[in-house]
């Protein structure tokens, strides 16, 4: 994936392209040297190796090591203790090493900090970085989506970008907001994808989705690395005459209602995709939330198409089956168009 | 039904026996030993009278913390008045001396909201009802405190039963490794609701877990407010000045149930109880003033009339807090209220 699938991005003059892991690390940096309060902590992190995928490489540097600390492998350790750094009016950055593991932080996630507004009418301003995501050949434990458990629990924000220019954008708006938010990249797009990214201040405000692409008979909504799968399948189906209208969320709570049911009449024709496995996941909200809110502009049924009921296989004949991708997806459109 | 292991354990700190006889210096001045005293006796008012306000239905389900009076003052009059405290549902005693204004003490427990919502120059989160969850904020508050150049750092109360929780763990470690300021106090009531000491660890003492940590790990006589108060006010002095954390284990015994919603006499013996009324931490102190003077029933009798009142006044005021708004639930989940709240909150305010 070296090319950004024909999307429009936000025009900007003095944009160049990076690649989505840059966008990720241009957002941390700039919010770091703007505001001391920013900080960066979890496993490996600091020091000279930078984070698994190396996205804080060159902060404990620039920084020093009061602002980019290690971590003991402890993520429910971590995690709490920047809930207790953020009401003193820190504002750290966790780096899950995979989002696989932030199971490990969960109590402390929708007990304490998902709660402490509400309870103390206090802010804890954190921002999880959960690299997620599969089709990679990860296998059951690097490769998951875990978003839905988080979209679920009240008092949290749930983003997940798909472009670099979002990347940096929705990253530096969820440092500078309030709230505890989960910011969920996609790590298969850390490299493979390059695109413009605005230099300098960049923010995308959470809750706010996209359309990606304008169409007339399908609408099919998405976020994450998901997207790329869907804009290649609008491209594959529009040789065949149907024209697929793609809604990128970018944010998963608050959603974008106005913009989903919107798009949802637009074509009165719906499919909701995500990498997730699709049983009471983030899908299952929005088609309920279109069912609810636009059944007379429908002209079908809401199609979903997750994950399977299954682990993320390691196998990779297994993975493909598990995942939903372009030609699935082409295929859920040309079925739904000829309804 | 055997004794639990806290009564036969060695190697415990005393300084003011259970028949109120000093075995070691003192380490506070009679001032300061009749605040404690003070302290005590309105924290024993505020748990009785909460247990009989619970009775009569205007309390919700309370945990109490009778025999515990000594673990909780004698620790918390070793902080400073802006150093961080995070304890539990059991902790009031402790937080209220760390200015937790009492009234939202009760508001917490007659379901009003603003019961955690803590008066800004208060450095004392709300009890945590999770076990073992809030050690960990402690840490965190400890080393922003540090971060941030000032030299205040966090005590955390947690049981013996939270020992057994990965947080113990992760907390204890994490603080020991980066030496955050952070005092640890257990106080080991023998009991985590139904289940004995000897049945939640299979070490001998909770102190000695410590070790493993790289941290030291008193163990006191938690009804000695005399040991608690000096092993706390040393724990405090290391995490002020950067040498790192420590574990105290208070010995004590929970007189009353786990809450109001269970019976202890179904699963521990009048017996063991009996011996911890002989060890009972107020009234060793009330003969240790009395005998220097400092103590006669005419004090007695002003100082339980003061916590009467002063426990009247805050439940008066917490019931009298207005019942909250819809409002309040849905805008106060987030810094702002975002669409699907705004949406809830007009559902709500349109039902019927």
């Amino acid at each position: 994936m070296s090319d950004n699938f024909g999307f429009t991005e936000t025009p900007a003059s003095s944009g160049r392209e990076l690649t989505y892991l840059e966008a990720i690390a241009e957002a941390i940096r700039l919010e770091m040297e703007r505001d001391e309060n920013v900080l960066v902590m979890g496993e490996d992190v600091g020091g000279g190796f930078g984070g698994a995928f190396k996205v804080t490489k060159g902060l404990a540097e620039r920084f020093g090591d009061r602002r980019v600390l290690n971590t003991p492998i402890a993520e429910l350790g971590f995690t709490g203790m920047a809930s207790g750094m953020a009401l003193m009016g820190l504002r750290p950055i966790i780096e899950m090493q995979f989002a696989d593991f932030i199971s490990t932080a969960f109590d402390s996630i929708v007990q304490f900090a998902s709660t402490a507004h509400y309870r103390m009418d206090a802010a804890v301003p954190w921002v999880i970085r959960a690299p997620s995501d599969g089709g990679i050949r990860s296998g059951p434990f690097h490769s998951q989506n875990p978003e839905a458990w988080f979209v679920h629990t009240p008092g949290l924000k749930v983003v997940a970008p798909a472009t670099p220019a979002d990347a940096k954008g929705l990253l530096t708006a969820a440092i500078r907001d309030d709230n505890p938010v989960i910011y969920f990249e996609a790590k298969p797009l850390y490299r493979s994808l390059k695109s413009t990214v605005p230099a300098g201040e960049h923010v995308v405000p959470l809750g706010s989705a996209v359309i990606r692409r304008h169409g007339t008979d399908v609408t099919v909504i998405s976020y994450g690395s998901m997207v790329h799968q869907v804009s290649a399948a609008a491209e594959a189906v529009e040789a065949d005459g149907i024209s697929t209208m793609v809604v990128d969320l970018r944010s998963l709570k608050p959603l974008d209602v106005e913009t989903i049911l919107e798009a949802a009449a637009s074509t009165g024709k719906v499919v909701v995709t995500h990498a997730a496995n699709r049983m009471a996941g983030v899908g299952a909200e929005i088609a309920a939330l279109i069912a609810e809110e636009a059944f007379e502009s429908l002209d079908g049924p809401i199609v979903r198409m997750g994950g399977a009921d299954t682990p993320v296989p390691f196998s990779p004949p297994l993975e493909d089956a598990y995942r939903p991708d372009a030609a699935k997806i082409a295929g859920a459109i040309r079925e739904l168009a000829a309804w | 039904m055997r004794f639990t292991g806290a009564l036969t354990s060695p190697r415990m700190r005393q300084i003011l026996t259970p028949s109120g006889a000093l075995v070691d210096e003192a380490p506070m001045d009679d001032a300061l030993a009749s605040r404690l005293y003070r302290a005590m006796v309105f924290a024993r008012t505020y748990d009785r009278k909460s247990m009989a306000l619970q009775k009569q239905g205007r309390l919700a389900t309370y945990a109490p913390f009778e025999g515990q009076e000594a673990a909780q003052a004698g620790s918390a009059a070793a902080l400073e008045v802006d150093d961080w405290m995070v304890g539990t549902y059991r902790d009031a005693a402790a937080m209220w001396m760390q200015a937790y204004p009492m009234e939202l003490l009760f508001a917490g427990r007659t379901g009003h909201e603003h019961g955690g919502r803590v008066p800004e120059h208060v450095n004392v989160l709300p009890p945590s009802i999770t076990v073992g969850g809030h050690m960990v904020h402690a840490v965190g508050l400890a080393w922003a405190e540090r971060l941030q150049g000032s030299s205040r750092i966090a005590l955390t109360y947690f049981g013996d039963g939270a020992t057994s929780e990965g947080d113990f763990h992760e907390a204890m470690n994490m603080a020991a490794v980066q030496k955050v300021g952070t005092v640890f106090v257990c106080q080991n009531n023998g009991w985590a609701i139904s289940l004995p000491t000897a049945e939640q660890t299979a070490t001998e003492t909770i102190a000695e877990k410590a070790i493993a940590y790289g941290m030291p790990g008193v163990r006191v006589d938690g009804n000695d407010v005399f040991a608690v108060y000096a092993a706390t006010r040393e724990a405090v002095g290391r995490a002020r000045s950067g040498e790192g954390p420590t574990l105290i284990e208070a010995v004590t015994y929970r007189m009353g149930p786990h809450t109001t919603a269970d019976d202890p006499g179904r699963y521990r013996s009048e017996a063991d109880r009996e011996e911890w009324v002989r060890r009972d931490p107020i009234e060793r102190l009330r003969v240790y003033l009395s005998e220097r003077g400092r103590w006669d029933e005419d004090w007695q009798m002003r100082i339980e009339e003061q916590a009467s009142s002063e426990v009247e006044r805050a439940i008066v005021l917490a019931e009298s807090l207005r019942a909250p708004e819809p409002e309040e639930m849905f805008g106060a989940m987030f810094a702002e209220i975002p669409p699907h709240l705004a949406e809830q909150l007009a559902e709500a305010k349109a039902a019927p």
